[in-house]
C-alpha cells in the first residue's frame, strides 16, 4: 500500500511537468499566434497524427523493421567480433584498429554511398543501423567476457575443462549482464541509423516522413512522426530491459526489484 | 602425498624483468596431513599452491603428487579461494555441482552427495537460493562444498577465510577442522593469520620473502580435536611467537 503510494507520487511531479508544460505551449502558439509551420501547437500535431493514422501504421512498421534489422545484425555480427578479439591476441591486433577505425568514420558520411551500393530497399538502412549501432555490443561484450574472475578460470582449468566448455558454462554467461548494456545502447541507436538512412533516400518510412513534410511545411506531421519515433525507442529498449530482466534474474535481487 | 624436490618459479613480467616467486623449495606433505603456509605478502604462499595444482609450470625442480609427476592440472584436486567466486545464475546447489561438471561427470548422480555436504556445513535448505541471497560466510560453504563434492584427495585453500569477518573467519576454521575429521583429505591452507596457522594445523611453514622461500617448518603440538581455548595453551603461545620472530627477523634483516 504504501509502495504503491510511493509510486503514483513518484510519477505524479514528471506527468504533472510534462502535462504542464503541453499546456504552456498550447497556451503559448494562440496567444502568440505562432504561424503553424514553426512551432505547432500540441493539438494540431495531434490531431494530424490523427488523421494519418493508418498511413502511420506502414511507416512505423518500415521504419521498426529497418531498425530491428540492424540491432539483430549488430548483436549476430559484434558479439562473435567480441569473442574472436578476447580469445585471439592475433585477431585483436588485426580487427581492433579497423574496427575502431570504422567506428569513427561518420555514419551519416557514408550513408549515401550504401545507398548507391545497396539499393533503395530496407537493407541499405539496416545497414546503416548496424554500423552505428554495433560498436558498443564489441567493446561492452569483449569488456564482459575479460570479466571473468581469473579464479574461476583456474578453477576450470584444475578442473581440466576445455576451454570451450570453460566458455559456454562461465565466461559467457559472466557476460551477459555487459552484452545487455551494450544491446540497450545498441537498440537506442539503431533507430538512429534507421532514420539516418531514410534521410539519405527511401520513399517509406518515418524518417522518409519527417523528411518529406518539412519540405511541404507540414511541421505538425513532421512533429508526430518524431513523437511515434521517441515512443518506439523508448519501447524497444523498455523491450530489451525486459529480456535482460529475465535472463539475469540474479541482476535484481528480489529486496530491490 | 606431495613431494617438492628443489622447486623454484621465476616469472618474467611484461617489461622484461624476472621476478623469483619462489627460490628452491623442498618439502613433504603425508597423506591426510594438514599443512599451512603463513608469511607475509610476496613470500609465493599462492605461487606454491599454483605450481602443486599443476596451473603454472615449475621453473625448476619437481613436484610429485601420490608419484606422478606435476605438468599439468589433475582431477584429485579441490580448490578454494579468498573469494567464494560463485556464478551467480546458479542456485546454492547448481553451484555446489559445478565441480563435477566440470570434471564430466553426471551432476545428477552428485545430487544426493551435494545435499549431503550442503548438510554437514549447515546449508539444509538453502539449496534453491541463489549466492546474492547468503552472507559472505554461507557463499565461501558452498565454494567448500562445491570443492569437496568430487571427493578429491588433495585440497589446496588459498586465504579461504580471509574475506570474512574475525567471528565468521574462527568459526569458520572451525567448522573446517570438523568437516575434515569426518572426511580426512591432505589439505594445504594458504593464510595471513599465524592464530589461524597454529589452530588448523598439524604442521606450520613459515615463508619469507623475495624471494619467497621457506623460513622453517614447525610440528604443531596440540591436541586434537582443537579448540578456540587452546590459544591461551602455553604451547600455542611459544608456536606463535616463533613463527611471529621468524617473520619478524626476515624483515629486519632487510631493513
Amino acid at each position: 500500500m504504501k509502495a504503491a503510494r510511493g509510486l503514483l507520487g513518484e510519477a505524479l511531479v514528471p506527468v504533472g511537468t510534462l502535462l504542464g508544460a503541453l499546456a504552456l505551449w498550447e497556451a503559448a502558439t494562440r496567444i502568440f499566434r505562432i504561424p503553424r509551420f514553426i512551432m505547432p501547437a500540441p493539438s494540431a500535431i495531434l490531431g494530424e497524427g490523427w488523421e494519418w493514422r493508418y498511413r502511420f501504421i506502414h511507416h512505423t512498421w518500415v521504419t521498426l523493421y529497418e531498425t530491428l534489422g540492424g540491432f539483430a545484425l549488430s548483436i549476430a555480427v559484434g558479439v562473435p567480433l567480441a569473442v574472436l578479439i578476447v580469445y585471439s591476441p592475433l585477431l585483436r591486433g588485426a580487427l581492433y584498429p579497423l574496427i575502431v577505425l570504422a567506428q569513427s568514420v561518420p555514419k551519416i558520411a557514408i550513408a549515401p554511398v550504401l545507398l548507391l551500393v545497396l539499393g533503395y530497399g530496407e537493407l541499405p538502412k539496416m545497414v546503416v543501423a548496424f554500423l552505428v549501432a554495433f560498436f558498443p555490443v564489441v567493446i561492452d561484450t569483449a569488456t564482459g567476457l575479460n570479466a571473468t574472475p581469473p579464479e574461476l578460470l583456474d578453477l576450470s582449468r584444475s578442473y581440466r575443462a576445455s576451454a570451450f566448455k570453460t566458455f559456454l558454462k562461465v565466461r559467457l554467461p559472466m557476460a551477459l549482464p555487459f552484452i545487455f548494456a551494450g544491446a540497450k545502447v545498441a537498440i537506442t541507436l539503431s533507430v538512429i541509423g534507421a532514420v539516418v538512412g531514410e534521410f539519405v533516400g527511401s520513399d517509406k518510412g518515418l524518417g522518409y516522413v519527417i523528411l518529406s513534410s518539412t519540405s511541404y511545411w507540414k511541421t505538425e506531421l513532421a512533429f508526430s512522426a518524431m513523437i511515434l519515433l521517441s515512443l518506439m525507442a523508448i519501447v524497444l529498449f523498455a523491450a530489451v530491459s525486459l529480456v535482460e530482466r529475465l535472463a539475469c534474474p540474479w541482476l535484481t535481487p528480489e529486496g530491490e526489484a | 602425498m606431495i613431494r617438492l624436490d628443489g622447486v623454484a618459479k621465476t616469472y618474467r613480467t611484461r617489461k622484461g624483468d624476472l621476478v623469483h616467486a619462489l627460490a628452491e623449495t623442498s618439502l613433504t606433505v603425508g597423506e591426510n596431513e594438514f599443512v599451512t603456509l603463513v608469511g607475509p605478502s610476496g613470500c609465493g604462499k599462492s605461487t606454491l599452491l599454483k605450481l602443486v595444482a599443476g596451473l603454472v609450470p615449475v621453473t625448476r625442480g619437481e613436484i610429485r603428487v601420490r608419484d606422478q609427476v606435476v605438468r599439468e592440472p589433475f582431477p584429485d584436486v579441490g580448490f578454494v579461494f579468498q573469494q567464494p567466486v560463485l556464478l551467480p545464475w546458479r542456485s546454492v546447489l547448481d553451484n555446489v555441482l559445478f565441480s563435477v561438471e566440470m570434471l564430466g561427470l553426471e551432476p545428477r548422480q552428485y545430487r544426493k552427495q551435494a545435499g549431503d555436504l550442503l548438510e554437514l556445513t549447515g546449508l539444509a535448505g538453502f539449496e534453491t537460493k541463489y549466492p546474492h541471497e547468503l552472507s559472505g560466510g554461507m557463499q565461501q560453504r558452498v565454494a567448500i562444498c562445491r570443492a569437496l563434492l568430487p571427493d578429491p584427495g588433495l585440497l589446496l585453500m588459498d586465504e579461504p577465510f580471509g574475506a570474512l569477518d574475525a567471528m565468521t573467519r574462527e568459526e569458520m576454521s572451525l567448522e573446517l577442522l570438523r568437516i575434515w575429521e569426518e572426511r580426512r583429505k591432505t589439505i594445504l591452507f594458504v593464510t595471513h593469520s599465524i592464530p589461524e596457522a597454529i589452530l588448523l594445523a598439524d604442521r606450520v611453514v613459515v615463508m619469507s620473502p623475495r624471494p619467497g622461500r621457506i623460513a622453517r617448518v614447525i610440528a604443531v603440538d596440540l591436541p586434537r580435536p582443537r579448540t578456540m581455548d587452546m590459544e591461551f595453551d602455553t604451547r600455542f603461545k611459544t608456536h606463535s611467537d616463533e613463527v611471529r620472530s621468524l617473520i619478524f627477523s626476515g624483515r629486519k634483516e632487510r631493513g
